[in-house]
């Protein structure tokens, strides 16, 4: 038997009036590698807000290993969205890593011997060690994803939420930060969102399709008529031979 | 020389200079935060309403100090709660608390006489006048500064660096904002007495954007700030000595000299390499 490690039930969510999100339900099992994917204004980037607790449903619920949402927000790691990222910041990669260790031990005073051990190991399976006191400002755009999958591993979660990790790097560093994702996932659960349907399709075990309301999940299959539904009409299907 | 001369004989000169350097120590550690936060049109809004406060303060006949730090947190919160609950209003909302905390001065300055030369003084400062007991005050709050940047430091940068990521570690976003903002607000207060508004707001931004140039940590910057804040209120003292100009003015074109010059050579750097 696997546990649940996210059940969502009935979310609805609105901002100033504008419906965002409607009748979201959603289980995802310990142990998944889950891809939300879904066009841009449909509403990805906010449902993964909802799950770490920064923005509150007007209704439904969202339990993650079977308790709310509240109690079990440090269990949740987070890799946000590197476009958003003031990467002129004049903090070294370590110091960022580090801070995947807030809110664990003491409030007071630096990071613990403890904490940075972890920071070390999490940098090393990154394959950012080398990087470890460079400044964040002189990184490549792979590089620094590295550096936010690292933060939110020092956290020890044991489910990984990625907005787009992979939005602004080149298609080999992609692949090779998704062959990180396969392995960080033998001990994790992930949610990744991803515009990107095709080249998620090869690591995921799961697919929900997201435009304001779920179009889609993995128990159906991804026809044109849903990818219809999903992105407007507008594209091209393409078979793939393999 | 005649500046060493008097700096070695007369106290007033020995005062100016440790004022400027104990400026520069809580300017380069509170104003790393205002650098990095680019949040320099803040302080600005709130050292202006600080006119407000004195003015009112004036005006019923009470101490200005206490008047001048009221308005100074009064602002900071304002700021600070709007900033956090409505981002895209923020903006305005310093333009008015800017505006209108200097026009409740003037129209309180105007009714209440003869503290008008007194309390332009108070504005703009003279760091040749400062007696001993502003030299407590300003060693006090560089130490309560210190404390307080050494205990908080992670929260306070990560709240910095990425707010959203720190709510999600449970920091408490919203307190160490609204604390860090009245730090400056403190420190804006203090400081105006010794220095004045405008030396203030430079010395704040201008040793932190051009330590911010050389060093990849806050720690590190708060460090060269505080020490390129003592080399520019010096400096500008020595110059402005002899020929008798205003010493605080001085100061400033120094430090914005020097914010300019090395502008110019860490954007020139890649091409020669």
């Amino acid at each position: 038997m696997t546990d649940i490690a996210i059940k969502i039930t009935d979310l609805n969510f609105s901002f100033e009036k504008l419906s965002i999100l409607e009748n979201i339900s959603m289980l995802i099992e310990q142990g998944d590698f889950v891809g939300l994917v879904g066009p841009n204004g449909g509403g990805k980037t906010t449902l993964l807000k909802l799950i770490l607790g920064l923005y509150k449903a007007q209704s439904g619920t969202i339990e993650i290993f079977g308790k709310p949402l509240k109690q079990q927000r440090k269990t949740i790691g987070y890799v946000p969205q590197y476009a958003h990222f003031n990467s002129d910041f004049p903090i070294s990669v370590q110091d960022t890593v580090l801070q995947g260790r807030l809110g664990i031990g003491s409030r007071l005073g630096g990071y613990s011997k403890q904490d940075k051990s972890i920071a070390q190991k999490v940098m090393r399976e990154t394959e950012i060690i080398d990087l470890a006191n460079r400044s964040i400002q002189s990184l490549s755009g792979g590089q620094m994803q590295r550096v936010l999958v690292a933060r939110a591993l020092a956290t020890e979660p044991k489910i990984l939420l990625l907005d787009e990790p992979t939005a602004n790097i080149d298609q080999r560093a992609e692949k090779d930060i998704f062959d990180l994702f396969k392995s960080i996932n033998e001990r994790m659960t992930i949610l990744i969102i991803s515009h990107d349907i095709g080249f998620v399709s090869d690591y995921i075990n799961k697919v929900f399709c997201l435009n304001k309301t779920l179009v889609c999940h993995d128990a159906s299959p991804v026809t044109s008529d849903t990818i219809n539904t999903l992105y407007g009409g507008h594209v091209h299907e393409i078979h793939h031979h393999h | 020389m005649e500046f060493f001369h008097t700096l070695a004989t007369q106290a007033f000169l020995q005062n100016a200079l440790l004022g400027g350097i104990l400026a520069s120590i809580g300017c380069g550690l509170t104003g790393s935060f205002v650098v990095v936060n680019r949040i320099g049109y803040m302080a600005g809004g709130i050292a202006h309403s600080v006119l407000g406060g004195m003015g009112i303060a004036y005006y019923l006949g009470l101490n200005p100090f206490v008047g001048a730090l009221i308005a100074a947190l009064l602002a900071a919160i304002i700021i600070g709660t709007i900033k956090l609950k409505w981002q895209h209003q923020e903006d305005t909302t310093i333009g008015a608390i800017w505006a209108v905390g200097m026009a409740i001065g003037i129209i309180f300055i105007s009714k209440s006489d003869g503290y008008n030369t007194n309390l332009m003084s108070f504005l703009f400062g003279n760091i040749l006048i400062i007696s001993d007991e502003q030299l407590f005050i300003m060693l006090l709050l560089d130490i309560i500064t210190l404390i307080f940047v050494a205990v908080f430091y992670k929260q306070l940068i990560a709240v910095s660096f990425d707010m959203e990521f720190a709510i999600v570690r449970g920091i408490h976003v919203n307190l160490f904002y609204l604390l860090l903002l009245c730090l400056i607000a403190i420190t804006v207060v203090l400081l105006i007495q010794v220095v004045g508004l405008i030396l203030v707001i430079a010395l704040l931004t201008l040793p932190a954007a051009i330590a911010k140039q050389y060093v990849h940590s806050i720690g590190m910057m708060m460090l060269l700030a505080s020490f390129l804040g003592m080399l520019f209120t010096s400096t500008g003292l020595f110059i402005s000595y002899e020929p008798d100009l205003p010493a605080g003015a001085t100061i400033i074109l120094v430090a914005g000299l020097a914010y300019f010059i090395s502008s110019m050579v860490r954007s020139w750097r890649p091409f020669k390499t």
